[in-house]
């Protein structure tokens, strides 16, 4: 579990993140989401200690992660796949991280078997893709078994196959009690991995919820018309007080259900030859969402 | 509402040992292959010098008037060649830029967070580092002084001039130049705990452990003081062998050991402090 309260971070005028709170619970993987610049990776660092907070505070399992000696056991993180050296072996950089932590070179081995890269552990990682690195990160996380795992960004780089590897691993490790934290800057990278999600824009909390209920703010049901005879519709349409804008020779109505412009299309013996039904996509209510804190923030900063 | 029958997941650890993290930086140092690289050649830098220093003397020797020679021997000149001027200063320079490395080397890739989150007691790992940087760099500085010494004195012993590990004097020159090297290693380490930056780090220590003692005269008294604060100038100290030399401002070779001390002391302290508070 991790609980973050009113967490800030400064770097001189510029706030990046803005008393962020929320809680990240076991059992279930959570997606951290937010566009680039948002304020996701400061929030990890600060998670790790890497970077203190101006004010707030953040515990994991109860604790200040920096007040652990040794850390892999407790927590694993990915933070950025390039954060290795490239004149080491996959095989001696988990070698050394394992040694750190008093964690036997057998796990190495096991690790490395569960992300595929057994093949390539005895090459030096500065010849790896960024797919390889992203496996290679993730197999640091699993050294120390640890209860609560964080991941930036670990989609980047990888190919479809990889990328379904890694939803499976993230369903796994949640259904067996883990916490599982992933951040990302595309919703739809989520849409398929969480079951919750915290978005933040501009560093302030925009919504920390599930991801039906975030599907459900953002909800918004339009209907496609197509239709020889615009004008005419349009004022039927506008009668009934739908919301209609034109654009490339159909009709985008709001407002008003697909069934509901049938019957007047009928009544009216008005020719349809389309009529679709559009709910907005998670990746819509996301930006709109996103979009309105962006410009909140800036109005406000004035 | 759904509850979730999940495992509470227990973290079982063993005890946190100083000792593991040395075992992981001694791992993570032997494991890139530049170390042994940067070592051997490195040392034979050293040598080189030292044993082309030598070589020159036994090749001119029957050149060298009768006065030269009998001053020669008389002085102990044979000392200055087991570790010449000019290999102190590859030996500063390759200890430094070694050192340096060690720390900025994982700032540089971002390895750092990789290995503070690993281990998020920074001071305890960084202290290891210091550890281990200090061993492999003393006996780097013991093979490549006992090598000078070695191939200089036999070099010279063909001309029947070379002196024994015994002469006074000798055993200091190959200890202090041998420590020459931790102790600058160690400063380098500081130098780029503090810049972080890895061309920045280099230039840094270099300066501070080559250039600044080389515009420190001995002639006034503030300059003589600042620069028998160098390791450099120590090292000039312990290895003046001969007669005194007439300096203004002569200085014992126990504050040079101390100076010695000083410095890889203060190191392994700025080294250890910096990573405390910043954000990393």
């Amino acid at each position: 579990m991790i609980e973050v309260r009113e967490l800030t971070k400064r770097y001189g005028a510029t706030t990046a993140v803005d008393a962020l709170t929320f809680t990240v619970r076991p059992g279930r993987v959570t997606g951290f989401l937010g566009p680039n610049g948002s304020g996701k990776s400061t929030t990890l660092r600060m998670i790790l200690g890497l970077h203190a907070p101006t004010s707030g505070s953040v515990t994991v399992d109860g604790r200040p992660f920096t007040d652990r000696p040794r850390g892999l056991r407790h927590v694993g993180a990915l933070l950025d796949a390039g954060d290795v050296h490239g004149g080491r072996t996959a095989r001696s950089h988990l070698a050394v991280l394992a040694r750190s932590n008093r964690i036997p070179l057998s796990r190495v081995d096991e690790v490395l078997e569960e992300v595929g890269l057994v093949a390539a552990a005895r090459r030096r990682i500065g010849g790896y893709s960024l797919g390889m690195r992203q496996r290679l990160g993730i197999a640091g996380a699993l050294l120390g078994d640890p209860p609560v795992l964080l991941f930036d960004e670990p989609l980047n780089g990888l190919d479809p196959e990889g990328v379904k590897w890694v939803r499976g691993l993230f369903r796994r490790l949640a259904s067996e009690g883990r916490t599982v934290f992933v951040s990302s800057h595309l919703m739809t990278e989520m849409e398929h991995t969480a079951d919750e999600l915290v978005v933040i824009g501009r560093g302030a909390l925009i919504a920390a919820e599930s991801l039906s209920e975030f599907a459900a703010r953002g909800r918004r049901l339009s209907v496609t018309v197509g239709t020889p005879d615009r004008a005419r519709l349009t004022a039927l349409l506008l009668g009934e007080g739908a919301e209609v804008e034109e654009e490339a020779g159909l009709l985008t109505v709001t407002g008003l259900p697909a069934a509901r412009i049938g019957e007047l299309a009928l009544e009216h013996r008005v020719l349809l030859d389309q009529l679709t039904t559009r709910t907005a996509s998670l990746e819509e209510a996301f930006m709109e969402l996103t979009a309105d804190s962006v410009e909140y923030l800036a109005g406000d900063a004035r | 509402m759904t509850t979730l029958d999940v495992r509470v997941a227990s973290v079982v650890e063993p005890r946190a040992r100083f000792r593991d993290l040395v075992g992981s930086e001694w791992l993570k140092l032997w494991s890139l292959r530049s170390t042994g690289w940067s070592l051997l050649l490195g040392a034979l830098a050293v040598v080189a010098f030292n044993f082309g220093t030598a070589w020159d003397h036994y090749r001119y020797w029957l050149q060298y008037d009768e006065a030269s020679r009998a001053g020669f021997v008389a002085n102990g000149m044979a000392l200055w060649d087991a570790f010449t001027y000019n290999a102190a200063l590859v030996l500063i320079l390759a200890s430094a830029a070694m050192g340096a490395v060690a720390v900025v080397g994982e700032y540089g890739s971002g390895l750092i967070r990789t290995t503070f989150t690993a281990v998020p007691d920074r001071g305890s790992l960084m202290a290891a580092k210091v550890l281990v940087v200090t061993v492999v760099q003393t006996l780097f500085g013991a093979v490549a002084s006992g090598a000078s010494f070695w191939s200089t004195q036999a070099m010279l012993s063909a001309r029947d001039i070379g002196l024994p590990i015994t002469h006074p004097g000798a055993l200091r020159i190959v200890v202090a130049s041998a420590l020459l090297a931790p102790v600058c290693a160690v400063a380098g380490m500081a130098v780029g705990a503090l810049l972080r930056k890895s061309a920045v780090s280099i230039v840094g220590a270099f300066v501070l452990l080559l250039l600044l003692p080389a515009v420190l005269t001995e002639r006034r008294h503030l300059s003589a003081v600042l620069a028998h604060a160098t390791p450099l100038h120590a090292w000039q100290r312990l290895g003046d062998a001969g007669p005194a030399v007439q300096e203004p401002f002569p200085w014992s070779t126990g504050g040079a050991w101390l100076v010695f001390a000083l410095w890889a002391l203060g190191g392994a302290v700025v080294t250890v402090l910096a990573v405390r508070r910043r954000d990393q």
